[in-house]
């Protein structure tokens, strides 16, 4: 490795790295959020909802969790412009993200529900409280907790996943590199550059998760 | 919306397909041992005594676990040719999944190591008897990391492996039938996925019957 070299080149184009981070960030920050939120609906419906419900929601859970990540965001990036919906590589691969993120949130919330001894909610019927109360009061808040760690685990799979979107030509941090070691054949020294900021990237998000779940342990 | 289904051109390569996903099934097995064999020698490492040897195997598994699977397969792929190393594709591929596994397995066996709750004897002692009884409480977690590894090999395609989601890329470019190209190839994702989790619970139960052991 020629590291003399590395820190010339690497003059040139950090800004560059830097846009691809954010980008890398942006998207697998998004694709979280809506991911988690998606997944929570599907988590309780998947828990709570009646047999039409549960059946669907188990469909959908299979097949996402059946498929490939790769195949997801090719499929999702080849059929959407089909269906009239022309997106941008990025946008197209935010979607496949959200939904294989959505489908890992789920279960990771299922597993937290059934965690969740069935006395804890017959008690808080017995004291009077409504399903919306036992729900926001009782059952969530031990369920959540369980679900933290495996919930953490997800984001970071999801910034792991992210790198897929440069095969269909997102410009995200893994694209950059590559865009870059096509021009200057620095493979090794810029894969380890990749390697670095992902393991930054990926580190940092455990170590707010930590933070998080020491904060609101009981 | 008015789209009419053709299903031939997907059809017509289906024993492609077929190939690929035969490739990639030989790919996953071939890293789940590999890393299984490794992992379980990184789990041993990182409940050492030893500071130095559980510091590098916690330091390795911490690593790979963190790194995107497609930046180690480019590594592997792109990188080492520098050193002259130069491999085929598709064992440039079974060394980045073979690590990447052997990371996530190593944190299995972990586990599995610690629920036995064993102090640290002798290498052989751990061979012929932590090995077998490790294996078994672990083996629901290594089932899910094969289906894991399977799923991974699409990303094979990346560097032009022949896997099942090469041959979809290319069938999908040369005959633009779009949709039907990516549910067919879907299925059979999903549907090889069902059937290894199928057999993996008829193995585990017939361990459990084996073994005497009631639940």
């Amino acid at each position: 490795m020629n590291f003399t070299a590395l820190f010339s080149e690497l003059q040139l184009v950090w800004p560059r790295l830097l846009m691809g981070v954010g980008t890398t960030l942006l998207v697998s920050g998004l694709a979280v959020l809506f991911g988690s939120v998606l997944g929570f609906l599907l988590g309780l419906a998947n828990h709570f909802g009646k047999a039409v419900t549960r059946v669907l929601s188990w469909v959908y859970l299979d097949v996402v969790r059946g498929t490939p990540v790769l195949v997801l965001i090719l499929a999702t990036y080849y059929i959407l412009p089909i269906t009239g919906l022309a997106l941008s590589a990025r946008d197209a691969g935010l979607v496949a993200l959200t939904i294989f993120c959505s489908a890992h949130v789920a279960e990771v919330i299922r597993g937290g529900l059934m965690s969740v001894p069935p006395g804890q909610d017959e008690a808080a019927k017995s004291i009077g409280l409504n399903w919306p109360q036992r729900l926001a009061y009782v059952i969530l808040p031990q369920a959540i907790r369980q679900a933290l760690p495996a919930w953490i685990n997800a984001a970071v799979e999801i910034v792991k996943a992210s790198t897929l979107l440069s095969v269909i030509g997102a410009a995200e941090l893994m694209l950059t590199i590559q865009q870059t070691v096509s021009r200057n054949y620095m493979n090794a020294e810029f894969y380890l550059v990749a390697a670095i900021l992902y393991l930054a990237i990926n580190l940092g998000i455990s170590a707010i998760g930590k933070r998080i779940e020491k904060a609101t342990a009981f | 919306m008015s789209y009419t289904f053709n299903f031939d051109p997907v059809l017509r390569n289906f024993n492609l397909l077929l190939q690929g996903l035969g490739l990639g099934l030989a790919m996953a097995v071939a890293a789940i041992l590999v890393g299984a064999f490794i992992g379980f020698f990184l789990a041993f490492g990182t409940l050492s005594k030893h500071r130095l040897l559980s510091a590098f195997c916690r330091g390795f598994v911490a690593v790979f676990r963190n790194l995107p699977l497609l930046l180690l397969v480019f590594f592997v792929y792109f990188a080492l040719p520098q050193w002259r190393i130069r491999l085929d594709g598709y064992l440039c591929f079974i060394i980045a999944l073979s690590v990447y596994a052997a990371a996530g397995l190593a944190e299995v066996f972990r586990g599995g190591l610690l629920a036995m709750s064993i102090g640290l004897r002798p290498l052989q002692i751990k061979f012929y008897i932590v090995l077998p009884v490790l294996l078994r409480s672990v083996l629901p977690s290594l089932g899910n990391s094969f289906i894991s590894l399977f799923k991974d090999t699409s990303i094979a395609a990346a560097i032009a492996v022949h896997d099942l989601t090469f041959y979809a890329r290319k069938i999908n470019t040369e005959s633009f039938r779009v949709i039907e190209t990516w549910m067919v190839v879907s299925l059979l994702y999903i549907g090889t996925t069902m059937v290894i989790a199928f057999a993996l619970r008829l193995l585990e139960a017939r361990v459990r019957a084996s073994l005497g052991v009631r639940r």
